[in-house]
């Protein structure tokens, strides 16, 4: 135990979810009744399923800790415990001070209203009085930059004024416990590094900062403790170095996307993917790919009845979310029909146009107007570094993901390429 | 070398069956429940051309539109001085009674992305939304002793009563909106339902006719199956020197009822809340 007060203590805090093995469970209340007077005696299987399990620790006050873990690990679930927007099914949690939580960037914004009149509905669903925005509501403005747009309707804004003014907002929270999901997602670098400062100032403060991000920099610069989740028990506990090098270890290196434990997935369930993995062309699994490289993407699933015309996708996205590519079976007319029981979907990539970063996929399977299975963030993979110009120079994170063939000449007058000089232009 | 503060400010704890509400909380959280009052307000009437208007438009038409059906067409018209009017302060209780009602049972559904992404008392979006309800309502009250005037109609002691009428209309609606926003949240039918059931209830409440145009074998009937006919009539009778106060046993009746209703409705959702966000 530290000699420095308790912020928050954490016993035994277990949650747990019903999982209805029924991929045609009643979502109306007609089809509830029709059910059960068809089939009055059947029972819906239900299989307990523990986002946490068990899990216990500390945070000393003034502290500032990092909960990492892979997807599905009860990261954002144990958020949600502590934030109170959902119960516990099992432990105790003793908060010693207010807890403010940002699990998102901008909750409750509404188009409609003005920059001004945001300011105080979010400042209030954040948890902040009126008297307590109105003595910060300078602090906000000059932070967000919008002064000159203060009674302009929010949805006239750009997308980064937005983001600026709902961070602001939030970074002014004066609450002692501060927690906060994935915020650092969002923006562009410069915002994410005043992000970055402002958390640093709270946690300098004296108050309690608890951070989950998948950005292990920005967690290494921020935090000096951090615990990894792991299928929903605590793996880890301590120094922040030890904590990242356990995750990567353990859980950031994983090539293949074990999928059936993922219970974040939408659709009806007929058909399950199970995993994907990337396959180079020499067919070793791997977990990065260089730009242009060939490879294959191998999918596997689970059927539980016979489908005709099942349509794949995979959709590669940026780890902040945005839709790069989607590698859809149907754009090409290929569907296929599948048997009860598992099987393997295999697609060739020619090469992928992306900047050397990390990327994730989601897979989706559909068809016949039918929505089975979609799983975000299935695997994450890297575009490995290579020197694809032969200039030793790349594209930087702020001129943009994609890479193009191209080359650049000079010479020839303007009117022979059909087009206005610069002079000609002007007169 | 301080000591550590020992009690928590907050404990969680898993909750089951049966909880009471936290008034304590809900009075911290007041300007939240301001805060959402006014966001209903101001969306409501921004990009019209008319704004605010619009409240006193809606039920001027809205009466003469029932003036015209019952009073003209089915010749409904209940004796006293002026049919408008009485139909005005009638519809005043019924617009009431349904927008509460449906707003509180949208409450959840509608907001679902701020309950699967920050905490507050639930029960602030169905009160904040009552708030708003109740401008509305006081607006239209303004314009009833304004017509009142214009008739000639002078205010008598009865107009006391008028929160109690209030009130008790709240209760039902509120009663029963909580138990379908409740519901909502698993079943969707239930936002298919209402809009059938409540321009029902209209017709079964005497908004634009009165209780003694039922034969009177038919009156203790009419006001045990339907609790919100006390007090819309009482309401009336507040306001209207010539239209008559339900009986006490009828008032006592549908006072009870609506107080039990407000009640279950509270209890069912308090018990259901701490789900909501895993289901919505």
């Amino acid at each position: 135990m530290s000699s420095s007060p308790l912020a928050i203590s954490i016993r035994g805090v277990s949650k747990k979810y019903t999982i209805r093995h029924d991929y045609t469970a009643p979502t109306t209340l007609g089809e509830a009744i029709v059910r059960r007077l068809r089939h009055p005696f059947a029972r819906v299987v239900r299989e307990p399923f523990w986002a946490l399990k068990d899990v216990s620790f500390d945070v000393s006050r003034g502290e500032a800790l990092a909960i990492i873990g892979i997807n599905g690990a009860g990261k954002s679930t144990l958020l949600k415990i502590l934030s109170r927007i959902t119960e516990m099914s099992e432990g105790r949690v003793d908060l010693y001070g207010r807890v403010g939580s940002l699990l998102e960037v901008g909750t409750g914004f509404n188009q409609e209203l003005t920059g001004r009149e945001n300011i105080f509905l979010n400042g209030a669903i954040l948890g902040m009085t009126r008297a307590e925005i109105r003595r910060q509501f300078d602090a906000i403005v000059a932070f967000a930059g919008v002064e000159r747009f203060l009674d302009t309707p929010v949805k006239h804004y750009s997308s980064g004024m937005y983001v600026r003014l709902a961070f602001a907002v939030a970074a002014h929270l004066r609450s002692e416990i501060l927690i906060v999901d994935e915020v650092l997602a969002v923006g562009d670098v410069e915002f994410q590094r005043k992000c970055l400062g402002k958390m640093r100032d709270v946690a300098s403060d004296g108050r309690t900062v608890l951070l989950v991000s998948h950005n292990m920099a920005a967690v290494a610069n921020l935090c000096s403790r951090a615990v990894v989740l792991r299928a929903g028990r605590l793996a880890f506990d301590g120094d922040v170095s030890h904590a990242i090098a356990e995750y990567s270890a353990r859980d950031g290196a994983t090539m293949v996307g074990d999928l059936r434990d993922r219970h974040d997935r939408a659709g009806k369930g007929e058909i399950r993917s199970t995993s994907i993995a990337l396959r180079r062309s020499d067919g070793e699994l791997t977990r990065a790919v260089r730009p242009y490289e060939p490879f294959e993407i191998v999918l596997s699933y689970d059927a539980k009845v016979p489908l005709a015309a099942v349509d794949v996708s995979v959709n590669i996205e940026t780890p902040d979310g945005s839709r790069l590519l989607t590698l859809y079976s149907a754009f090409k007319n290929e569907s296929f029909d599948v048997e009860p029981g598992p099987g393997t979907f295999v697609c060739r990539v020619a090469g992928l146009p992306l900047r050397p970063d990390t990327y994730t996929m989601d897979v989706f399977l559909g068809g016949n107007h039918a929505f089975y299975d979609h799983v975000e963030r299935a695997v994450t993979f890297d575009i490995a570094p290579h020197d694809v110009y032969g200039s030793g120079r790349l594209p930087q994170w702020n001129e943009g993901p994609l890479l193009a063939s191209y080359c650049w000449q000079a010479g020839g007058d303007a009117h022979e390429h059909g087009v206005l000089s610069a002079r000609a232009a002007r007169s | 070398m301080s000591v550590a503060k020992t009690t928590a400010v907050r404990t969680l704890r898993p909750t089951t069956g049966w909880v009471a509400i936290d008034l304590h909380e809900l009075v911290d959280f007041k300007d939240l429940i301001v805060e959402f009052a006014r966001r209903d307000i101001k969306l409501r009437y921004r990009q019209t051309a008319l704004g605010i208007a619009w409240v006193v438009l809606q039920p001027i038409v809205a009466a003469g539109v029932l003036n015209f059906a019952f009073g003209v067409v089915a010749g409904a018209r209940p004796r006293g001085p002026s049919y408008f009017l009485f139909t005005f302060a009638g519809l005043l209780m019924w617009n009431l009674f349904s927008m509460t009602l449906n707003k509180t049972s949208l409450s959840l559904v509608g907001n679902s992305y701020l309950i699967s992404k920050v905490y507050f008392p639930r029960l602030i979006l169905p009160i904040s939304g009552t708030l708003a309800t109740l401008l509305d309502f006081a607006i239209g009250l303004g314009v009833l002793f304004v017509l009142q005037g214009f008739y000639g109609i002078a205010p008598q002691w009865q107009l006391v009563l008028v929160p109690v009428w209030i009130g008790m209309v709240l209760c039902l609606a509120l009663g029963a909106g909580l138990i379908a926003a409740a519901l909502t949240v698993q079943y969707r039918d239930i936002q298919h339902i209402l809009p059938i059931l409540i321009p029902f209830m209209l017709y079964a409440s005497p908004v634009a006719y009165d209780v003694t145009q039922i034969p009177e074998s038919y009156q203790r009937l009419f006001y045990l199956i339907n609790p919100l006919a006390a007090p819309i009539v009482g309401f009336r009778a507040s306001l209207l020197a010539a239209a008559p106060m339900p009986p006490l046993p009828y008032l006592a009746w549908s006072a009870l009822f609506a107080i039990g209703m407000f009640g279950l409705g509270a209890a069912v959702f308090k018990r259901t809340e701490r789900k909501f966000a895993d289901v919505v």
